[in-house]
């Protein structure tokens, strides 16, 4: 049992990190909060009091709040989709037995590492570009007429970058899982004469049940925060604004503090929505 | 009991596993042989593999133009720095919470966890107003300071499910033997911590040296990392592939190799200790 010198010594080990959060999160956060009501548009030197909800409003109707609401969950939505599915099968196909498995998981989970600006750019640049990309040839080598990537099918351009860095995550994580999947059991099932597809239905589906949850919670927490990607291809044209983006262009590039300071808690309130389910998954895991 | 398996199934799977492998590693080596090529060869129509003649004008190049170094020494300061002082501010803190664990350590946690998941554009202008205020924008202090804080909840959940693993039997008997609050950790939490530690280490290096939402939109020149340095060729002049290739290569190589040996870290870490 922890003595009552152990407790107040542990107070006092715990104050450094949990004041530093707290000033961390609160005064930015009280900050935006009390722009969010200001007409502050520091251009302008305009810095005027009582908007109420004004900007909240006009945050809200405005018909690019809708269409970043939209293209947010399709690049949320698209990304999850291909790195939850091709996660799946991957970590299932580098659980089998192969030879060089290890060399194979070092390729597979390399795209993880690489910085967002570096990953955007190299394929905005060396894969996607309609002229000298490696896509733009290899369509050339098949007879097709090359397409400009970026600005034909700019959000799918994206979700597929985007796609390339999480893979590895969902990839790993599930393969992780898999491998804690009793072997035994498996055995048994097979021996019972289950086929691979049931046995990956019935008993490899629901065991990564929890871990396909965890996936997509915190990815979704990273993914509602994506910035370099679009940054360094699109800069938000061609459809590619997100909620993110559209704050960041009101509050940084046309200097309007106080709309965005109220688009800004939008983003973190729905941020929060899916936080709360995630600390739940988490939470869980704690008593266990 | 390893399940028996025919050669024939496993040559199919070796075949797809690293077609599939090699095809997700492919941008990064492609990305590492054009850095080895001329401009030429670079966009060269069909491309060239590796028939090419290589040279390291590129690494040259781009060193000599863009000062590179000065970039690289400020991704090593604000990654080391930020993990640095987030070890230090967050070992007590763990440490308490794995063993002096009171009623509301869940709920600490928890909420540190929380500030994790603040998309950090909601709080992007106030952060920078300080920042002007104060004279820090574009100061390595100042990202320093911030990256560890966005790293902090992370630091924290990785040391606190290490520490939990730490038998407590162990220190039970430490303080039988009479051994006092500072004996315990120096001696006995010590030793067995420090793996723990190292990985937490390695991971949050990584976090660090790839974070591009507050290095992109806080920095300008004097603490601008690798991560503002490749944004700069968004929108280049002339042939740049190759030299944009040696860039993102010096970029990206010290990150692969300590990531490669931190995959096992890698999933405790990000997923707050749920899957392990």
């Amino acid at each position: 049992m922890a003595t009552q010198h152990s407790r107040s010594a542990a107070r006092v080990m715990m104050a450094p990190a949990v004041f530093l959060l707290l000033v961390w999160m609160l005064v930015p956060l009280i900050l935006t909060l009390w722009f969010s009501t200001l007409d502050y548009r520091p251009m302008r030197g305009t810095f005027d009091c009582c908007e109420g909800l004004g900007n909240y409003t006009r945050f809200v109707t405005s018909s690019a709040f809708l269409s970043s609401v939209v293209t947010t969950l399709q690049l949320v939505g698209g990304v999850l989709l291909i790195t939850v599915i091709g996660g799946i099968l991957l970590a299932n196909l580098l659980d089998q037995p192969i030879w060089g498995q290890g060399v194979v998981r070092i390729l597979v989970i390399a795209p993880f590492f690489v910085m967002p600006t570096v990953s955007a750019l190299v394929w905005k640049n060396m894969f996607m570009n309609p002229v000298n990309g490696l896509f733009a040839h290899l369509f050339k080598a098949l007879g097709l007429q090359p397409i400009d990537w970026l600005s034909q099918a700019p959000l799918f351009s994206i979700i597929l970058i985007v796609s390339w860095q999480w893979l590895p995550f969902a990839t790993l994580i599930l393969l992780t899982a898999i491998q804690s999947l009793d072997s035994e059991q498996m055995e048994a099932a097979e021996m019972d004469g289950a086929g691979p597809i049931s046995r990956f239905y019935h008993m490899t589906l629901p065991h990564l049940a929890r871990s396909i949850t965890v996936v997509v919670l915190i990815q979704t927490i990273f993914l509602l925060s994506i910035f370099a990607e679009i940054y360094v291809t699109t800069g938000g044209a061609f459809g590619t604004r997100t909620l993110t983006y559209l704050v960041y262009q009101r509050v940084i590039e046309s200097q309007n503090v106080g709309l965005g300071s109220a688009g800004g808690i939008i983003a973190v309130i729905l941020a929060n929505i899916v936080a709360l389910v995630l600390m739940r998954v988490v939470g869980k895991n704690l008593d266990a | 009991m390893a399940r028996a398996v025919t050669t024939r199934r496993k040559i199919a799977y070796t075949a797809l596993a690293w077609i599939i492998g090699l095809t997700i590693f492919f941008p990064i080596l492609w990305t590492i042989l054009t850095s080895f090529k001329t401009e030429a060869a670079a966009i060269a129509d069909p491309p060239v593999f590796f028939n090419f003649d290589w040279t390291l004008e590129n690494y040259a190049v781009v060193q000599e133009r863009s000062d590179y170094m000065r970039y690289l020494w400020n991704s090593v300061a604000l990654a080391v720095g930020s993990t640095v002082f987030g070890i230090i501010i967050a070992v007590p803190a763990a440490w308490s919470m794995a063993f002096v664990p009171a009623k509301r350590t869940k709920d600490i946690l928890m909420w540190m966890l929380s500030t994790k998941m603040l998309p950090a554009v909601g709080v992007l202008y106030p952060i920078r107003l300080i920042l002007i205020e104060t004279g820090l924008l574009d100061s390595k202090a100042a990202l320093i300071f911030i990256l560890m804080m966005i790293n902090l909840p992370i630091i924290i959940w990785m040391l606190y499910t290490y520490f939990r693993e730490i038998p407590g039997e162990i220190l039970e008997a430490a303080r039988m033997d009479g051994a006092g609050l500072k004996a315990e950790i120096l001696y006995v939490l010590t030793p067995m911590a420090i793996p723990g530690i190292a990985s937490t280490v390695l991971l949050n290096i990584i976090l660090a040296w790839n974070e591009a939402f507050w290095t992109l939109t806080l920095t300008t020149i004097d603490a601008a990392p690798l991560t503002a340095f490749i944004a700069s060729y968004s929108s280049p002049e002339g042939l740049f592939y190759a030299k944009l290739s040696a860039a993102s290569t010096m970029a990206i190589a010290p990150i692969l190799i300590m990531g490669w040996f931190s995959q096992k870290q890698l999933v405790r870490g990000l997923t707050f200790g749920a899957v392990k």
